[in-house]
C-alpha cells in the first residue's frame, strides 16, 4: 500500500516496451487506469481517510475551530468589553450573575478576558508555527537533499540562529521592540529564533529518507531530484516536524506568556492569556481561580493542537498505519 | 572521523562570529542610554554621562564598538561590567552554578523522560500511554513560572523537604528541585519524542525480522529498538543543554540562584553588551561542542551514518 | 539630593517587581563569618544576624554608591559626620559640632579618638581629601551631585571645593548659597571619610572598592568578605567609638533579586530580616508574620508627571485637567485593593517621616477622590479645547507598577471616561532616555526616595526651574521663590513653613499628581529580637539581637 515501496505504474518510464502487448489489447487496462488516478493523490487521500475514523481527529479539530472562532469573532461570546467596566470595588471577586468567571484583580471580568484573550495567544502561537514549519522545512529539505555547498550554507546559518538561546535572543529582540508590539511581532521575533529546531528536524529526517531505497529507485527510474523531494522524501521526513510544530505550537504560546512575566511580552493593552497569567499570578496564594481560567484556556487549546498533530502524524506514517 | 571532526572546528568559527556579531547589533540596538539609568530618577550632568560614556566606548560607533569587543576577546580581557567587577569574574561565578543545574535537569529529563516515553511507545494507547500524555502536555501548557512557584511553595514552604532558595554554594542537593523545574518542559518534549520515535520503530522491517528470529521483545526492543529511537531525542537533548543554561532565567530567579540566567537577563535590561555578547559566547561554544557530540553520537547509534572522507 | 534608589533598584535590580534576575543565594543561617562575638563590651547577644539585600552595583567607594544595596553596606562600615536615628533625626557621631553664622559657611570640628580599622586616625582630611574626590568632575561620581552646593563645585570642567583643613579636627566648608538644612545631609554616606589607603595617586584603588576599611559599627569579616551575588560578612568594629553600639555578633547580608525568594527563606526561617516584602505577599503577611511583621510609612514619594509641555495640560485648561485627573483617582481605593494598605494616600509632596509632613495643606483637597468634581472640570476644559486621544502614563515594565498604572488607569477612564492606558518600556534606561530627552508622549511615573530626612530633597531637586530632576519642565517664579526662602531661613522650623506654601503652589500647578508613599514592609524571623526599621526603609541592624 505505501506509495513509496514500488514505482507506481502510472508515472516513471512506461514505455511501449515493457509489455508484450499493446496495454489497450491487454485485460489489465481497467485495472491499471483506476489505479493511476489512486496513485496520484494517494498519501494524503489514505490519510484522510485513516484520520476521519479517529474520534480524537474529530474533537480536536472541533476544539481548534472553536477556539478560533471564538478568537476571530469574541464579541459573539460577550457583551462585556474586557477592558472597560474595571472596578476595583470587584477585585478578585467571584461568580456572580453574568460573569460567570469572576473578576481580576483590576476588577475585570475574567470570562471576557479569556473570551478575548485567544485572539491574540492563537495569533502568536500559529503564525510562529507557520512561519517556524515554512522557513525550517524549506531550508532543512533543501540543506538535506542537495547537500553540498547549499548544506553547508543553509546549515551555519541555522547554526548561528540556532546558537543563540532562544528565550534569550527573544528577550533581546522584544525589548528593542517593544514599543509598537503586537501579537504578530511578537509570533515573529518568535519564529526567527525557533525556526533552526525545525530545519534542523527536517534536514536529519530528509538525510535519512533520502538514503532510503525507494528513493534510490525513483531517481534510478529517472524521476527529476525535485520531484523526488517532494513527493517521496519529504512526506517521508514531515512526520517528525509536524510531532515538533504542534509541540511548538504549545510552546510558543506558553513562551508569550513567560515573556509577560519577563515584563518584555505583549504590552498589557493587548490581551493575552499570557498576560493575564503572569498578572494572576501575584495572586495565585489568595484568588487562585484567576489564574486557572487563562491557564485552563492555554493548555485546552495547547491539548487540542497536540492530539490533532498526532493524528496527523499517525496518518502520514505510512509505517505507522500499516500496523 | 579526525577529519570530520577538522571540519566541524572550522565550522565553527562562523558560527562563533555570526552569531556574537548579530546578539552584539540586537543590544547595541536597544533602545535608552544605559548610563542614564545608572543614575535612578536622577537627571545626570550631561559632563559625567560623556564621561561615563566614554569609559565604556559606548560613544563610539556600532562598528567600532563590536571590533574593540573582539580586540578584547582576543587579549582575554573583557574589561568591566557596569558594576565595576571584571567581566571574566562574572562569568567564572555563575558558570559553575548553571552548568550544575543543566547537567541535573538534563539528567533528569533524559531518564526520567526516556524511560517513560518508552514505556509509552510500547504500550499505546493503554492507560500509562493516556496518563504520560496528560502529565508532559499540562507540563507544556503550565508556564515554568507557575510550576516553579506552586512547588516551591508547597515543598519548601509548605512541607519544608527542601530549601526554598539555594544557598551561597548552590551545592548539587539543593539544585534537584530548580532542575527538576527546569527540566519540566523538556521532560515532556522528551517523553513524545521518544513515545513517536519507538513506535515507529515498532512497527519497523528490522523488528518483524529480529522478531521471527526467535528474539524475545525485551531483547529486541533493548537492542534494537531503543537504539534507532534514541536518534532524535539525543539530538534533541544536545540541543536542549545549552537552552537550558539560558532558559534557566526564570528558574534562577524564583529560586534565587546566582547562575548565569539571572546575570544576562539584568545585563540586557542594563544594556550591557559587553556583558551579554560574553556570556552568549560560551553558550555559542557549548552549543556547537555539545553538537558535534551528538553528531559522533549518531555514527554510534545508527550504524548506517558513518563520517568517513 | 537625588532620586536614583526607588530607580535605580526598579531598573537595575527589578527587585520590587516578581521579576527574575539571579541573585543568589541564602544558605546557613548563621554559618559564615565565625564574627568576633567577643568583641569587647559591645554586643549583648552573640547571634548572626542574616538580612536581605541586593547585590551593590558599584565598588565600595562612598560617593560612587547611589543604591540601596551599597549604600546598607557603607552606612554600615563607615561612619560620617552624622548618623541618621530611627525617627530620621541627624545625630552627631564624628562630629562635635557643624556651625555656622550666615549657612553659607560652616566651621566643623571632629571628636578625638577616631580610627579607621586598619589604625589610621580619623581627621579633618579623612573627610575633606574624600569629598574633592567625590566631587571631582573626571571621577565620574554616581553622587558627586551630593556637593553641588559646595562652592567650587563644577559640572563643566576640574576644580577644587572650597573646604579648608585648619587643623587635624577642624576643617571649614564655603556653600554657594546660603541653606540652613545643609548639615542634615551630612549622614548621607556620600559624605563618609576614607583613610589615605583608599585613593592612591588621588584615584580610588580597586582593592578598596572590593574591601573598604572605614570607621562604623561593622567591618568586613575577612578580605574577601564580599561574595558577589551571594553576600557579604559583616562583623563588629572593636575600634568603634560611636553610640551606634552593636548588639549581635555580626550581619550577613545575603543577596536577592527577587522578594519572593526572600519571603520563602523568611517563611522557613532561613533569613532572619527581611525589608521588603514582594507583592504576592502583599495580602497575607501581615497576617501570616503576626506580630513580626512590619508596615510603616518611609521615605519614598510616588507620583506621575505630566509635562508641562503636553498638549492640552498647559495654562489654564491645562490646570483644570490636572485637577480633573488628580480628583479622578480613588488613591484609598488602589492602596487597600492593590497594595493592601502598604501605600499611605499622599497629602503632600513629601512624606509622613518626613518634619513638616502635613495632611492639611490649602489645596489638598484636590487629592481626595471627587468624581463629581472631576467630571465638572474635565468638562469646563473641553470647552476650553477638546480632548482626543488615549492618556498614556510611562512606566518600566520591570519594575513591578504594572498593576497600579492600570488601577489608575481604569479610575481615570471610570471617572473621566476618556481613554487612559499605561505604556510600558522594556527597559528603565529606555524611559529615563525618553524622559531625559523630553521625546515621552504622555504623563510618566517618578517617585523619589529621601537621601536625607528634609522637606527641601523633596521638593528642590524635582520643581525648582531648570532643577536636575525636573523632568517635567515644571517653572513657577512663585514656587522658586517660596523654596530659596525656605532654603536660607535661619532655622530649619522657620524653613519648614516656607516649604508648606510652596507645596499649595504645586498642588494648585499640579506638576505632578501625587499618588502615595510608599510604606516599608518587612518582618523578621522567630530568632532574632528587636527589630527596628529606619526612616529610610532600612533596618537599624545593629540594634538587632539574636542568641
Amino acid at each position: 500500500m505505501p506509495t513509496d515501496t514500488v514505482s507506481p505504474p502510472g508515472r516513471g518510464g512506461r514505455s511501449p516496451d515493457h509489455y508484450v502487448a499493446p496495454i489497450e489489447d491487454t485485460p489489465l487496462q481497467a485495472v491499471d487506469s483506476v489505479k493511476v488516478d489512486a496513485k496520484v493523490s494517494s498519501l494524503w487521500a489514505d490519510a484522510w481517510r485513516a484520520m476521519r475514523a479517529r474520534p480524537l481527529f474529530w474533537f480536536s479539530s472541533v476544539m481548534i475551530l472553536f477556539i478560533a472562532f471564538v478568537g476571530i469573532f469574541p464579541q459573539l461570546f460577550t457583551n462585556e468589553l474586557p477592558n472597560d467596566n474595571c472596578l476595583l470595588a470587584n477585585s478578585n471577586g467571584g461568580p456572580t450573575a453574568g460573569h460567570p468567571m469572576g473578576f481580576t484583580k483590576q476588577g475585570c471580568d475574567v470570562f471576557a478576558r479569556v473570551i478575548y484573550g485567544a485572539q491574540a495567544s492563537l495569533t502568536v502561537g500559529v503564525v510562529a508555527t507557520v512561519v517556524v514549519v515554512l522557513i525550517g522545512v524549506v531550508l532543512g529539505a533543501v540543506a538535506g537533499f542537495y547537500g553540498g555547498f547549499s548544506d553547508g550554507l543553509i546549515s551555519r546559518a541555522t547554526d548561528i540562529f540556532f546558537a543563540i538561546p532562544f528565550v534569550l535572543g527573544a528577550i533581546v529582540l522584544l525589548s528593542v521592540f517593544q514599543g509598537p508590539s503586537n501579537a504578530i511581532i511578537v509570533a515573529l521575533i518568535l519564529s526567527l529564533f525557533g525556526w533552526p529546531q525545525t530545519a534542523r528536524i527536517t534536514r536529519g529526517a530528509v538525510l535519512e529518507a533520502r538514503g532510503a531505497d525507494y528513493v534510490t529507485a525513483s531517481i534510478a527510474l529517472g524521476v527529476t531530484r525535485f520531484k523526488v523531494l517532494l513527493k517521496h522524501v519529504l512526506p517521508n521526513a514531515i512526520a517528525p516536524v509536524i510531532v515538533v510544530a504542534t509541540v511548538s505550537l504549545g510552546i510558543f504560546i506558553v513562551a508569550e506568556a513567560t515573556l509577560s512575566y519577563l515584563g518584555v511580552g505583549l504590552p498589557p493593552s493587548v490581551m493575552s492569556w499570557g498576560n493575564d497569567i503572569a498578572q494572576a499570578q501575584v495572586s495565585i496564594r489568595t484568588a487562585p481561580m484567576t489564574l486557572f481560567y487563562p491557564a485552563a484556556a492555554l493548555s485546552l487549546t495547547v491539548l487540542s493542537f497536540l492530539m490533532l498533530g498526532d493524528v496527523v502524524r499517525d496518518a502520514l506514517d505510512p509505517k505507522e498505519r500499516a500496523r | 572521523m579526525l577529519w570530520f571532526i577538522g571540519r566541524r572546528l572550522l565550522q565553527m568559527i562562523p558560527v562563533f562570529f555570526g552569531a556574537t556579531f548579530l546578539i552584539y547589533f540586537m543590544v547595541f540596538a536597544l533602545p535608552g542610554d544605559p548610563i542614564l539609568a545608572l543614575f535612578g530618577e536622577k537627571t545626570p550632568s550631561p559632563a559625567v554621562v560623556e564621561q561615563l560614556r566614554a569609559q565604556y566606548h559606548l560613544d563610539q560607533p556600532f562598528i567600532v564598538q563590536y571590533l574593540l569587543y573582539l580586540k578584547s576577546l582576543v587579549t582575554f580581557d573583557l574589561g568591566n561590567s557596569f558594576s565595576g567587577r571584571p567581566i571574566a569574574d562574572v562569568m567564572a561565578k555563575a558558570f559553575p552554578v548553571t552548568l550544575r543545574l543543566a547537567t541535573l535537569a538534563v539528567l533528569f529529563e533524559a531518564v526520567a523522560g526516556i524511560t517513560v516515553g518508552l514505556i509509552s511507545g510500547l504500550r499505546k494507547g493503554k492507560f500509562f500511554d493516556s496518563s504520560a500524555l496528560v502529565v508532559s502536555l499540562l507540563l507544556i501548557s503550565i508556564p515554568t513560572f507557575v510550576i516553579g512557584f506552586v512547588l516551591q511553595y508547597v515543598f519548601a514552604v509548605q512541607l519544608g523537604w527542601t530549601k526554598a532558595t539555594v544557598g551561597p554554594q548552590a551545592g548539587w542537593s539543593e539544585l534537584v528541585l530548580p532542575a527538576i523545574v527546569l527540566a519540566s518542559v523538556s521532560f515532556a518534549y522528551i517523553i513524545r519524542l521518544t513515545r513517536t520515535s519507538i513506535s515507529e520503530n515498532m512497527g519497523a522491517d528490522y523488528v518483524r525480522t529480529a522478531s521471527s528470529k526467535g528474539l524475545t521483545r525485551g531483547r529486541v526492543v533493548r537492542v534494537h529498538v531503543l537504539r534507532n529511537s534514541l536518534i532524535p531525542v539525543v539530538t534533541f537533548i544536545g540541543a536542549d543543554f545549552g537552552a537550558l543554561m539560558v532558559g534557566a532565567i526564570v528558574t534562577e530567579g524564583i529560586f534565587n540562584i546566582p547562575g548565569v540566567g539571572g546575570t544576562v537577563f539584568q545585563a540586557i535590561k542594563q544594556g550591557q553588551g559587553p556583558t551579554v555578547v560574553s556570556f552568549v559566547a560560551v553558550f555559542v561554544i557549548i552549543f556547537m561542542v555539545a553538537n558535534l557530540l551528538v553528531d559522533l553520537l549518531y555514527a554510534v547509534l545508527d550504524p548506517r551514518i558513518r563520517y568517513a572522507n | 539630593m537625588k532620586i536614583s534608589r526607588i530607580g535605580l533598584s526598579a531598573a537595575a535590580l527589578l527587585s520590587a517587581s516578581a521579576l527574575v534576575l539571579t541573585g543568589c543565594a541564602s544558605g546557613d543561617g548563621g554559618a559564615p563569618a565565625p564574627g568576633t562575638s567577643d568583641t569587647p563590651g559591645a554586643s549583648t547577644s552573640t547571634g548572626i544576624v542574616t538580612a536581605n539585600s541586593n547585590e551593590p552595583q558599584n565598588p565600595l567607594y562612598p560617593a560612587n554608591t547611589n543604591e540601596v544595596g551599597g549604600g546598607k553596606i557603607l552606612d554600615m562600615v563607615f561612619a560620617g559626620l552624622y548618623y541618621y536615628d530611627a525617627d530620621g533625626k541627624a545625630i552627631p557621631e564624628v562630629a562635635k559640632s557643624v556651625e555656622s553664622d550666615d549657612a553659607t559657611n560652616y566651621t566643623v570640628k571632629l571628636n578625638d579618638g577616631w580610627t579607621f580599622t586598619n589604625g589610621e586616625k580619623v581627621t579633618a582630611s579623612s573627610f575633606v581629601d574624600a569629598w574633592q574626590y567625590g566631587a571631582l568632575l573626571s571621577n565620574a561620581q554616581l553622587s558627586s551631585y551630593f556637593f553641588e552646593t559646595i562652592d567650587g563645585f563644577s559640572y563643566d570642567k576640574d576644580s577644587k571645593l572650597a573646604l579648608n583643613v585648619v587643623d587635624d579636627l577642624t576643617f571649614t566648608v564655603k556653600l554657594s548659597a546660603p541653606e540652613a538644612d545643609w548639615p542634615l545631609r551630612l549622614g548621607y554616606s556620600a559624605f563618609m571619610p576614607l583613610p589615605t589607603e583608599a585613593l592612591v595617586d588621588g584615584k580610588a584603588t580597586t582593592a578598596f572598592g572590593e574591601n573598604p576599611i572605614g570607621n562604623g559599627p561593622y567591618m568586613l569579616a575577612s578580605a574577601d568578605a564580599w561574595q558577589h551575588n551571594v553576600q557579604i560578612d559583616l562583623v563588629p568594629n572593636p575600634d568603634y567609638k560611636g553610640t551606634r553600639t552593636v548588639k549581635n555578633g555580626g550581619v550577613t547580608l545575603k543577596f536577592y533579586d527577587n522578594q519572593d525568594s526572600a519571603y520563602a527563606d523568611l517563611q522557613s526561617d532561613n533569613l532572619d530580616v527581611l525589608d521588603a516584602i514582594p507583592a504576592s505577599a502583599f495580602e497575607t503577611f501581615e497576617q501570616t508574620l503576626g506580630d513580626r511583621a512590619i508596615n510603616q510609612p518611609s521615605a519614598v514619594f510616588q507620583s506621575f508627571t505630566i509635562p508641562e509641555k503636553l498638549e492640552h495640560f498647559g495654562g489654564e485648561e491645562g490646570k483644570l485637567r490636572r485637577a480633573a485627573l488628580s480628583m479622578a483617582i480613588n488613591r484609598p481605593e488602589i492602596t487597600d485593593v492593590i497594595f493592601f494598605k502598604t501605600r499611605t494616600p499622599a497629602s503632600d509632596y513629601t512624606s509622613p517621616v518626613i518634619a513638616g509632613w502635613s495632611d492639611s495643606l490649602a489645596g489638598s483637597d484636590v487629592l481626595k477622590f471627587n468624581a463629581d468634581e472631576a467630571k465638572a472640570k474635565w468638562a469646563e476644559a473641553e470647552k476650553i479645547s477638546p480632548y482626543t486621544g488615549t492618556f498614556t502614563i510611562g512606566y518600566n515594565s520591570d519594575g513591578g507598577h504594572q498593576p497600579w498604572v492600570d488601577a489608575v488607569a481604569n479610575s481615570l477612564k471610570n471617572t473621566l471616561g476618556i481613554k487612559a492606558e499605561g505604556q510600558p518600556y522594556a527597559t528603565f534606561a529606555e524611559l529615563r532616555t525618553d524622559v531625559t530627552d523630553r521625546k515621552i508622549k504622555g504623563a510618566f511615573r517618578t517617585g523619589w526616595q529621601a537621601d536625607y530626612p528634609s522637606m527641601f530633597n523633596f521638593l528642590g531637586p524635582l520643581y525648582a526651574t531648570n532643577a536636575g530632576s525636573n523632568d517635567g519642565d515644571y517653572s513657577s517664579p512663585e514656587f522658586d521663590a517660596l523654596l530659596k526662602e525656605g532654603a536660607s531661613a535661619k532655622s530649619v522650623d522657620d524653613a519648614t513653613g516656607f516649604f508648606q506654601k510652596a507645596q499649595e503652589v504645586l498642588l494648585q500647578d499640579l506638576p505632578a499628581i501625587p499618588l502615595w508613599y510608599s510604606n516599608v514592609t518587612g518582618g523578621f524571623s522567630t530568632q532574632v529580637q528587636n527589630v527596628k526599621f529606619g526612616w529610610n526603609s532600612v533596618p537599624l541592624y545593629y540594634e538587632i539581637t539574636k542568641d
